[in-house]
């Protein structure tokens, strides 16, 4: 069967329509989702007209604000702290000559990518019980806090590495044979270089944070309920578009994130 | 960008820096990683330390251990000791409980290859501006909430959910299908959940794909066929070794698809385990099944390592 030459020839049959199926599988049980957080009626499934009311149920709920306020602490504390430590492990780890243990703390960094999340659940809460056992320490939402930090690193360190990596480094240099000191190099040339990179690694800190369930599901203690918990609760009890309606509020901030993210990378790829 | 956190790559331009790195604080430096190691050393990899001596202990009545050496947590993952006579009876079902998440997680890895490729491909072979706006609808489930998403999934397969709902009301059927915590709902849970993950890393391979290659497959008379099985395909093995592992790793522990769409009649690895640290209350035994676990991970990540040393790839 020999294929007429005019053809594309980075066409391969069939492909576009798996593509679209794809697209809609990832995308029509969320919009669907989304919608129904609109049904004035209250069920989840049964379609009666259009309400904003169940966002306005979520917004005077106690519980919920008690939810979010926990998810921000958490989030926004382990954003901050995992984006510093990764900002500077990025430089610590590329503006360096090799250092013996270089591809160790390398591996190190990256660890929590490759254990799976239940692992590290059960290894962060056998971890906070032994020191509750042991040294009578509890840091209360602060284990939340450290647990999250800990997986927020190294999403927070992956777009500083690349940017660190992709940078022009002549004007570092231009900047040392002019006699800048190291600090001042860095501060008026690296950093400012490096900002968009810090961004979209705090964005993606963030998400990563906002978002997780398993990990906090079971370090969280008692009055430590973060959103994603708190749609848990929800599930198991009988629903309303209320849950609707929250988890659109959840994918709302994702998107948000991923599109800030997604947009600083693209600008610097310009 | 984010991809870029998909396929990690070892210091690559170390060589590079050695002749380039500003000499006086390149040596200082080296100690900025110290926060970020601490952190990950403390809070990461001395829980997974801690795991491993706790599976070697006994089980506290009321959850956590007992310092006592003891093997049982791992007999325990394949025998039962008799009540009476204390002799070890072999028992399969901590095995097949692994030996069905394996399978789910082989069955999603090779059905989000069969359809993440041809997006991924694709995707790679549109006009940039329309490429983008591809990778950032594949991003954001990629980056969403996975509680979220398989909540939609288990909105649709209810027995009064949307599907049944349209096919009653379309007379096909006068009784719902039952979907809902049945294999059928984790299996398509855990596709729904783990497709961005196998596109990303396949578009970023595809996207560097050199297409002369494929002229000049054109040129030696190959069909289309031939072009994708024997230039397409190989060039992008790095790409397709990456997407499956970062498919079938996660798959393979999932907790949220099946506590959410098995209803915790069908459980995966990741339920069993957490179910040891809340109503199981076995604490070792938990430890153990995670090791099991990490060990099934450690081999899944050797072939990865195997396969792809000496290329330095970048996401």
């Amino acid at each position: 069967m020999a294929e007429p030459r005019v053809m594309d020839i980075k066409d391969q049959p069939g492909f576009r329509t798996i593509a679209i199926i794809c697209l809609l599988v990832l995308y029509v049980p969320v919009l669907i989702l989304m919608i129904f957080s609109l049904n004035s009626g209250s069920l989840v499934t049964h379609w009666e007209g259009v309400t904003l009311g169940w966002y306005g149920t979520a917004f005077l709920n106690e519980e919920f604000h008690a939810a979010a306020r926990n998810t921000l602490i958490i989030s926004v504390t382990a954003t901050i702290v995992s984006t510093i430590c990764a900002t500077l492990a990025a430089i610590g780890m590329t503006r360096v000559k090799p250092w013996r243990g270089l591809a160790a703390a390398f591996m190190v960094i990256n660890l929590p990518l490759m254990v799976p999340e239940i692992i590290t659940a059960v290894a962060t809460l056998s971890f906070f019980a032994l020191i509750a056992g042991v040294f009578g320490l509890n840091f209360g939402i602060g284990n939340l806090i450290l647990a999250h930090t800990v997986f927020c690193i190294p999403f927070a360190y992956m777009p500083i590495r690349a940017r660190l990596e992709d940078m022009d480094l002549t004007l570092e240099y231009a900047a040392a044979d002019l006699y800048a000191t190291p600090w001042n190099a860095f501060r008026r040339i690296t950093l400012p270089l490096l900002v968009p990179g810090i961004m979209s690694g705090a964005a993606l800190a963030f998400i990563v944070s906002f978002d997780d369930f398993t990990i906090t599901q079971l370090v969280a203690g008692p009055g430590q309920t973060t959103l994603p918990l708190y749609i848990w609760n929800q599930i198991r009890r009988p629903m309303t578009p209320e849950i609707n309606a929250i988890s659109t509020i959840l994918l709302m901030v994702s998107i948000l994130f991923v599109s800030v993210s997604f947009l600083i990378a693209r600008r610097r790829a310009k | 960008m984010t991809t870029a956190a998909l396929s990690s790559a070892p210091p690559s331009k170390a060589a590079l820096f050695e002749a380039k790195a500003v000499k006086s604080s390149a040596r200082r430096n080296r100690l900025l990683s110290l926060p970020a190691l601490i952190i990950i050393g403390i809070f990461g990899v001395l829980p997974l330390i801690i795991i491993c001596v706790y599976s070697f202990l006994v089980a506290a009545p009321y959850g956590g251990v007992q310092w006592q050496f003891s093997t049982d947590a791992y007999l325990n993952f394949l025998f039962q000791r008799d009540i009476f006579d204390d002799t070890l009876q072999f028992t399969p079902d901590f095995l097949i409980i692994y030996l069905r998440s394996f399978l789910f997680a082989v069955v999603t890895t090779v059905i989000c290859l069969l359809l993440g490729f041809p997006t991924a491909y694709f995707m790679a072979t549109r006009p940039p501006a329309q490429r983008n706006w591809w990778v950032l609808l594949i991003t954001i489930p990629f980056w969403s909430n996975l509680l979220v998403r398989t909540l939609a999934i288990m909105f649709i397969i209810r027995d009064e959910g949307l599907i049944n709902n349209a096919l009653i009301g379309l007379g096909v059927i006068d009784k719902p299908i039952t979907m809902l915590y049945t294999n059928f709902a984790i299996q398509l849970g855990l596709l729904y959940a783990f497709l961005p993950f196998m596109v990303l890393p396949l578009y970023s391979s595809l996207e560097k794909l050199d297409f002369r290659l494929i002229e000049a497959a054109y040129d030696l008379y190959a069909t289309r066929r031939q072009v994708l099985w024997r230039v397409i395909i190989p060039l992008s093995k790095p790409g397709i070794i990456a997407g499956c592992l970062l498919v079938f790793i996660p798959a393979l522990g999932a907790y949220v698809t099946p506590l959410i769409l098995g209803g915790g009649i069908h459980l995966m690895i990741g339920d069993l385990i957490a179910q040891q640290f809340g109503s199981g209350r076995n604490w070792p035994l938990g430890c153990a099944q995670a090791l099991i676990l990490m060990a099934a991970v450690l081999v899944a990540l050797y072939f990865y390592v195997r396969n792809t040393s000496g290329k330095v790839q970048h996401g």
